[in-house]
Formats: C-alpha cells, structure tokens, sequence
C-alpha cells in the first residue's frame, strides 16, 4: 500500500516539501505562466507564512498541494509535491483523495461560499465523518457538537442543526476550523482566513487557529497578503513575487532587514507614526501580466535598483549570509543584488 | 418611538457639539448662492446633528406591518471642517457607510439634520438641491463594480457634466476630462478605453478623476483602497492627498484600515453599532484612547512587528457585534465590555468629553461615549 500511514512515516522528511513546481493555465489568449518554480517546506508543528499580493501564485501553489487545481486549463509540467517524502503528483486520484481532507485541511478565505447554503452545519462537519470513517449519521452529529464546541461556538448542542446563513462571520469561519481539524490532519492550509472578518474577529479566529495548532502539533501554511497577521502568528516566511518566492526567512530576521527590494518595499509602505503628513512610499508601477512576465527578474520595471543584469537574468534563489559569510541559517533572496539590500 | 426620541434629546444635549449657525434662505437663489459661497479653512462646512437611518423590517405580502427596525445609524453628530480630513472607523455593520449614503442623499434619513454650509440638505430641493450634490461627490470602495463596464472611461468621467453643464460646456468636455485623467495620474490617450483595460489601482483612480469632475468641496471615500493590494494602495493614498491639497478638498474618509486613516486624517472618529463611540484628533484617539471599543479595537490590529509578538497586552473581545435591529439597553457596547456595569445597561452614556479629564489639557480630554472612560496603554501598530 503506498498510502502513507501516519505513525510509521519517515520522521527525516519534512511534513510537506514543495520542490520546483511549476504550473501554466492554458488560456484562449495565451499560458498563463502562474507558478515558475517554487520551492518551500513546512513542519509538523510549523507555521510557514506565504506572502504576495493577487497574482502572486500563493493560492495556486495551495490549490496544486491540495490537489484541487482545475486540470485543464491548469497544467503541472514540472516538480514535487512531497508529503511524509512522497510525491504526491504520481499518486492515483484514489490516494489523493485519501490525503485530502484526512491528512492535509484547508481553510477557505470566504466561509460563506464555501459552505453549502442548504445544508446545516452539523450535517457537513458530520459529512467528514460519515464519509471518511463510515460513522452513523447519529455518531457523526454527536462528533460534530463536539468540533464545535471545542472551536467554541456557543451553545454548539443548540445550534448545530442551522444553517450558515444563521452565523455571524467569524463564527461560519470557526466552522470552517472545526471542518478542517475534523480528521486531525498533520497540515492545514490556510488560505487568507480572515480576510474578510473585521479586526476584533480576526484576533478572535487567529488566536484559535494557533491554539489549535499547539495542541494537535500541526503544520500550518498560512497565505496572506498582510505582514501584520504574519509577524503574529508564523515561523518562517516565503514572499512570493509572479509565481516565485522571491525571499525567504525566518520571521525575526525579516522585518529587521529584508533581503529583496519588494519586501523592502512592501515593509516600507505600511504608514507609519513618523510619516505623518509626508508621502507614503509606493512601488511604483503594478503587479506583472502572467502572460507576459518581464525578462530577467520579474520586478526589474518596479525595483528602483534595477540595473542591465536584472533585464536580462533570472535571479537564482540564494542564500543569504552575514557581511562577514556567516551564515544565516533559512534565509535566501532571489534578487541579483541582495548583499546591497540587506546590508546596504 | 417615545424610547427613541428620548436618545435624540440626549445626542443634542451633547455638549462637544456647537450650535450650528443656520442660513436662512427666502428664495431658491438665495440659498443656491448661500451654497456657492467660499467656506475659510477650518470653518466646519458640514455639520451632522442627531442623524438617525431606520430600515424597516417588515412582515406579510399584500398587508405589509413593520415589526421592528434595523437601526443602522442611531443619532451621530460630527462637524467636518473646510480642508481637513475625518477618518471614520468601525467593523462592518456599524453605520459607517450608511452615514455616506445619507450625506450623499442616496438615502433620506429617518431623522436628524446634515447642514451644509448653515443650509440643512435634507430639506433642500430643486436647484438648492442640485448644487448641493455637485459639491459633495463620492468615491466608492470596489472599483470594479462601480464603474459602468459598457462606457468608456471619457464617458464615465464626462457623465457628471451631462448633469451639470455649466460646469463644462458642450465643445469642452473632452479636454477637460482628459485634464482629469492627467490630474490624477493616467494618461490622457486612454480617454477611448473600456474599465475592463485597467488594473484595479487605475480603475479607483478613474473614480477618483469622476468624483473631482464637477469640483466639489467635499469628497466623501467609502473605504477607497481596501480592495486594492498592499503596494497599490500607498500610491492612492498618496494621489488622494495630493489632490487635497491641490483642490483645497475636504474628505471623510470611512475605512477599516485603522493605520491608513491615522496616516490621512486630521481627526478620527470610532463607531460602533450605529452611534458615535469617541471622536477626536488622531493623537487623541490613537494615543490616548479613553473609551473600551477603541481600545480593543487598536489592540486588535496586528503589528507588523514579530518582536512585539511577546509582551503585548492584546484586548481579545468575545462574542460578535449585537443585530443593530436589535442593539442592546444604554450602552451598546456593554455586551463584550470588559467593565459594564448596572449603570451601562440602563443609561445611555453622551458623546462628551468625560467629566475627570473636563478643564484639562491632557489628550484624553475628547469626547468619548463611556461612563467609566479612562486612559490605557495599547501597544498597537497604527
């Protein structure tokens, strides 16, 4: 059986290994070239922060994990996707579906859409156990009282014959949690999960995603665009830039001192105390066309260090030292000039 | 209805607010005139008294009752000064955009007065009416659903003009709308092109360049750059305060974006289920936030800094907004307030400065809507 069981797996391999994915959208109007070899892991226990504005390639490196890409028009024609050391791509479709939703969870940013309108929330985290464990409908409800109250929603007993339309946002969010803790999978993705909730919520929904990730001892890979949420909450950080990472680090390090000029940028243009009243800084320019990404690094016509070289070469992701060679363990920047950035 | 007005008397006793200076207007001329007149800088140009929005909920088909209301906006009162601009923040479902709306007229309001230059709009018409509108314009939060996808962008720019004329007449309209595009940072060439050509930071532009089209004096964003992305942003930001200057523009700017409204405004207020919870400067309201919803609101907010991950007190609320047609007795905050006491629940606190901190000079003397307001420290990020 090449399923992997989950107590005797390789404790050497990383939880998840991403190595080299690349993936292209056949379109009417050209490929879409939506990921151009990423490269990232996360641990049991880990959280990795994947960082990038729309367009990025963020939620389709998730959607290629989770192995729910649409398939055409999306295309895989290289890489990895590593899972307690195996490849995930090469498994039958039979496998997959027993690694999804099982071993790896995902949350989805909008609860709303989705959940099924016309089913109660009881019925569809109960569905996970019907379906994966073949429990009876009776069972299965019990077990959902129990996922939600331990995601704690009030009065869960109650409430778990509504439907989602008769929960607050923050609360069809921890439905979603509950959703995706069910199974006790070993990684759970998060696609910007609290996007659309307001501030107070968030904090709410954040602080219970990491409690639980504590206490279950999970790896997390959480996508955002916002570098607040992942200064609370991640490890390690992967910035992602037209379907590469363009920086990585651990969290610490990063904010002192980024290593690519777009992070640089990015940090740069939260507003901050002492600008008040003065311009805020901006990239200039916009996210690049994925049917046409500039040759060279991808963010040569915004970077303002932009020189010949980046026109004309892909910068390699490498890694990133002290000005002395030491080593700074974690750290790697894809950008020609990254000793002047960090250093500099 | 008796409990309601009850609370109206007690927003106009508020006694932060100053009596508004009314315009008597005996002719439509003269109010249209009263209207076009030059507001100093600093003078308030607006002026909201007890606003209050009611949806009806009603029940049954053919004999419609009401059964109740959802009370969006529940008396708010706030000037806005000529040339300044005044954050507004709060979670959804707190009346922020309702109170757009009702200051651009795209609703009427269940009670409550809006002066605009000492002249109460709402009971404006005619040509007082018209003027009125084309000094207060709107930007509006999705640029993608609110700009026509079947116009061109000279058309869009241009539809204000169609209004009013006499703001540019007929042969001149395409120069000056592609001044605008110019004004705001696109090129003038692209006047031909569809809003599906744009990228989503052009796009709020392009409703940038139609809310200065008929020179207004007041412009009115409803969260302007949450849908765009974090690098797009700062370029907008920075456009609209540009144009503030050039202008000579007053903004209320509504947004959730609690250290992008410190960064553009002059003075912030906070609501919170319908009502005005603290107003003040943006220093007295980021630094010396006195009421308990500002204060788990700014703690809230996650601060792009991992080293004050440890250490930093963070104020976590339980439970959810209130149904605002259902909005709890006295303070509508007490429910997740961590110091509700008897007296929240049965008296609603004013708009006021708090009686310890009357007479001093000290930040926290800004009006804020708690019985127990009292400094404290939030490490936050805006």
């Amino acid at each position: 059986m090449t399923t992997i069981d989950k107590k005797t797996s390789a404790t050497s391999a990383p939880l998840l290994e991403v190595r080299d994915l690349h993936v292209e959208f056949h379109t009417r109007d050209g490929v879409a070239k939506a990921i151009n070899g990423v490269s990232y892991s996360v641990d049991a226990g880990e959280t990795l922060a994947v960082l990038g504005e729309s367009g990025s390639g963020k939620s389709v490196t998730a959607q290629a994990i989770m192995g729910i890409l649409d398939m055409p028009p999306g295309r895989i024609p290289k890489g990895e996707i590593l899972f307690h050391g195996e490849d995930m791509l090469k498994m039958s479709a039979e496998e997959r579906r027993k690694i999804r939703g099982r071993r790896i969870a995902m949350i989805f940013q909008d609860a709303l859409s989705a959940l099924n309108p016309v089913l109660s929330v009881g019925y569809q985290l109960g569905e996970m156990y019907r379906v994966h464990l073949g429990l009876s409908r009776k069972e299965a409800k019990a077990r959902a009282i129990e996922l939600m109250d331990r995601v704690k929603i009030p009065a869960a007993a109650a409430r778990v014959n509504d439907y989602p339309h008769q929960f607050s946002g923050g609360m069809r969010q921890r439905i979603m949690i509950a959703m995706a803790m069910a199974l006790e999978p070993d990684l759970i993705i998060a696609d910007e999960p609290t996007t659309a909730l307001d501030v107070t919520v968030q904090a709410q929904v954040m602080d219970l995603l990491a409690e639980l990730q504590r206490e279950e001892n999970m790896g997390l890979i959480l996508i955002t665009h916002d570098l607040g949420v992942v200064a609370d909450v991640a490890d390690k950080i992967a910035v992602m830039y037209a379907g590469r990472i363009v920086e990585q680090s651990p969290i610490h390090d990063l904010y002192k001192r980024p290593a690519h000029p777009y992070t640089r940028g990015l940090l740069d243009s939260i507003p901050r105390l002492d600008q008040k009243g003065q311009e805020l800084y901006a990239i200039k320019g916009l996210p690049p066309n994925l049917m046409k990404i500039p040759t060279g690094c991808a963010f040569n016509p915004r970077c303002p260090k932009a020189t010949d070289i980046c026109r004309t070469e892909v910068p390699a992701l490498v890694s990133v030292t002290e000005q002395d060679g030491g080593e700074l363990p974690g750290r790697g920047s894809a950008c020609h000039f990254w000793k002047e950035t960090i250093h500099g | 209805m008796a409990e309601l007005r009850k609370e109206d008397e007690a927003v106009d006793a508020t006694p932060n607010v100053t009596e508004v200076e009314t315009v008597e207007a005996a002719t439509e001329t003269a109010a249209v005139a009263a209207i076009e007149a030059p507001v100093e800088r600093g003078e308030p140009i607006l002026q909201v008294r007890g606003l209050v929005k009611h949806f009806p909920l009603t029940q049954g088909i053919l004999f419609k009752k009401q059964v109740g209301a959802v009370k969006a906006v529940d008396g708010v009162s706030f000037d806005l000064y000529q040339g300044e601009t005044l954050g507004i923040v709060g979670e959804s479902g707190c009346g922020k955009s309702t109170v757009a709306k009702l200051l651009m007229m795209l609703e009427t309001a269940t009670a409550g007065e809006i002066f605009y230059k000492g002249q109460d709009i709402t009971k404006l018409s005619g040509r007082a009416l018209k003027a009125v509108r084309r000094n207060i314009q709107m930007v509006f939060q999705d640029p993608y659903t609110s700009l026509n996808p079947r116009m061109t962008v000279g058309d869009i720019i241009g539809e204000p003009f169609d209004i009013h004329p006499e703001v540019a007449p007929k042969g001149d309209r395409r120069r000056k709308v592609q001044e605008l595009l110019d004004v705001v940072g696109l090129n003038p060439e692209y006047i031909n092109r569809y809003p599906h050509q744009f990228s989503g930071g052009q796009r709020q532009r392009i409703g940038i360049a139609r809310g200065l089209a008929l020179n207004p004096e007041i412009i009115i964003c409803d969260e302007p750059v949450s849908a765009l992305d974090v690098s797009v942003q700062a370029q907008v930001v920075n456009l609209m305060e540009k144009l503030q200057d050039e202008f000579n523009l007053s903004y209320l700017f509504i947004a959730h974006d609690l250290s992008i409204v410190r960064h553009i405004s002059d003075r912030v207020g906070v609501m919170y289920l319908g009502k005005m919870a603290e107003i003040g400067t943006d220093v007295q309201i980021y630094d010396h936030p006195t009421h308990p919803y500002t204060q788990a609101l700014l703690s809230a907010v996650p601060v792009p800094d991992p080293e004050a991950r440890e250490g930093r007190e963070r104020i976590i609320l339980t439970g959810d907004v209130p149904s605002p047609a259902n909005p709890p007795s006295g303070c509508r905050f007490r429910t997740r307030c961590w110091k509700a006491q008897d007296k929240c629940a049965t008296e609603v606190p004013l708009l006021a400065i708090p009686e310890r901190f009357q007479g001093s000079d000290s930040p926290a003397a800004h009006e804020s809507a708690c019985h127990f307001a009292e400094e404290k420290d939030v490490v936050h990020a805006a």
